[in-house]
């Protein structure tokens, strides 16, 4: 049985009148790749902001590698990252500036080599001196996987992160991933709107709608369960109320 | 509090000012602007300074001193600014940055650029008016500290509304300090102040700061009493807005708008 490294028990967020997260219950284990699917509003960014300590749980609890994140938050967030297309770095500074600034934020023994390491890895080392301003957006998505990648995360927490890569750099990054994860098992949670790339990425996926889990699984069970071909076929049934569990 | 997180911040706003020269502009431009004329504006009023002795040593003193003050406050605030104009804040708080080391490094930054306007101001006066500010002496220094931990508090201050109320609120930050201003007896003795007008003056640090700078030109005595008002009034004003500060970092994280200042 695969160590649990993040246990969310009853996670409920309120805004106001709006419940954005319902009582929501999983695990994650330790080298699986967790894929939170749902429709625009289904509760998936609270929940990960909430897993990064950045949003306060209305009630629940959440418990990563065994610490209440709320008593632990800094040693949580040492060992974890993250990396979303929503959140960009200083844009004056060059690539490398920018991650000496995480690398040091992190504590990173031996940076310089680490840095240029990801980037060689990432395929964008020749960028190192580049101006972060004159990247283009794909290219900013592998400096902020690089950044991510940084401390040797046991955890990484990825929102959308490849919303802006073109399907060849999309797909490289994907292989990356998972070799990463392969050589160190890395644990993953991921959101996607691209329903291919879920079902590729994702050994489990849990799938949100209105703040609530309304399915849990592989990506074939989910499908099987909802009647779909593919992930896709599944997502519109949900989002559009058609969805019927079998 | 882990100093290599506070470095990490501090170097990232060197490098900022390193490549983007144009951001020298506050530290530079605006002083600069300031000092030639009101520093001219002096020097014609100090023709008619009939019973008003070291006019321009308290006109530009004061002068001096308030941009020491201003600078320190928009240390605070554009540091913070920065990360959000970049999108950069949400990467800082999933890191195990704190939010007291977040406030220290802004800090830091703001104390190198008051150094680095001040040595162009007070040498800039010295070149073309021949003031030599260091002529009010070595109680000019606990002064100078106050000033700054003045700006901080208002600094800190104005970053909590920022960060609570969205880039809307930015204005605040270039605009907040000349709010106390008129109370801060810069260029005038707090007696010239309508008496209600007196009563809050007293509750404002560089009052004490400046009317101490006053004593100390006109009577050559050291004014430990307007010192130690000034201090203890920085302390609590200081602690008070760390507090709203955090007080305002919480409600952000309860109302998941840490990912959203900024847009």
């Amino acid at each position: 049985m695969p160590q649990t490294v993040v246990e969310v028990r009853n996670l409920t967020k309120r805004f106001e009148r709006v419940t954005a997260v319902h009582e929501i219950s999983f695990e994650i284990y330790q080298g699986e790749i967790l894929g939170i699917l749902g429709p625009n509003g289904a509760g998936k960014t609270t929940t990960i902001q909430m897993l990064l300590g950045v949003t306060t749980p209305t009630s629940g609890q959440i418990r990563i590698f065994g610490l209440d994140l709320g008593r632990h938050r800094e040693e949580i967030l040492g060992r974890v990252n993250f990396s979303s297309t929503y959140v960009s770095l200083p844009q004056s500074l060059t690539v490398r500036e920018n991650l000496r600034v995480f690398a040091q934020l992190y504590q990173v023994r031996n940076f310089r080599e680490k840095i240029d390491h990801l980037l060689s890895v990432f395929e964008i080392l020749h960028l190192r001196d580049t101006v972060t301003r004159k990247l283009s957006t794909g290219q900013l998505t592998r400096v902020s996987l690089v950044k991510a990648l940084l401390n040797d995360p046991k955890i990484l927490f990825l929102d959308e992160p490849t919303a802006s890569l073109d399907p060849d750099i999309a797909d490289k990054t994907r292989s990356l991933l998972k070799s990463i994860r392969a050589q160190s098992g890395l644990t993953i949670l991921y959101t996607s709107h691209n329903m291919k790339e879920m079902e590729e990425m994702s050994d489990r996926i849990i799938f949100l709608n209105k703040g609530r889990i309304i399915s849990t699984g592989t990506p074939d069970e989910i499908m099987k369960r909802f009647q779909g071909e593919d992930l896709e076929e599944v997502f519109l049934k949900v989002a559009r109320g058609k969805a019927g569990l079998t | 509090m882990k100093l290599h997180r506070i470095l990490a911040l501090v170097n990232r706003h060197l490098m900022l000012y390193k490549r983007s020269p144009q951001r020298m502009m506050e530290i530079i431009y605006w002083p600069l602007l300031d000092l030639l004329v009101w520093g001219f504006i002096t020097l014609y009023l100090a023709r008619y300074k009939e019973g008003l002795p070291a006019f321009v040593t308290f006109f530009l003193g004061a002068l001096i001193l308030w941009d020491i003050l201003f600078r320190a406050q928009q240390g605070i605030c554009i540091s913070f600014l920065e990360e959000i104009w970049s999108r950069n804040l949400l990467n800082l708080f999933v890191s195990p940055l704190r939010v007291g080391e977040f406030l220290s490094a802004t800090m830091l930054v703001s104390i190198i650029k008051v150094i680095g306007a001040a040595i162009m101001t007070v040498g800039l006066a010295y070149l073309l008016y021949s003031f030599n500010l260091f002529i009010i002496g070595l109680s000019l220094i606990p002064f100078v500290l106050n000033l700054v931990v003045t700006g901080w508090a208002v600094g800190i201050f104005t970053t909590a509304i920022i960060l609570r109320f969205g880039q809307e609120a930015e204005v605040l930050a270039w605009g907040l300090a000349f709010l106390f201003q008129p109370v801060s007896a810069v260029f005038y003795p707090v007696s010239v102040l309508p008496p209600f007008l007196q009563t809050i003056a007293h509750g404002i640090p560089a009052s004490h700061v400046f009317e101490g700078m006053r004593a100390v030109i006109e009577t050559k005595a050291f004014p430990l009493n307007e010192l130690i008002w000034a201090a203890g009034l920085n302390v609590v004003y200081l602690v008070g807005a760390i507090l709203f500060f955090n007080v305002m970092f919480r409600i952000v994280k309860m109302k998941g708008l840490l990912v959203r200042v900024g847009e």
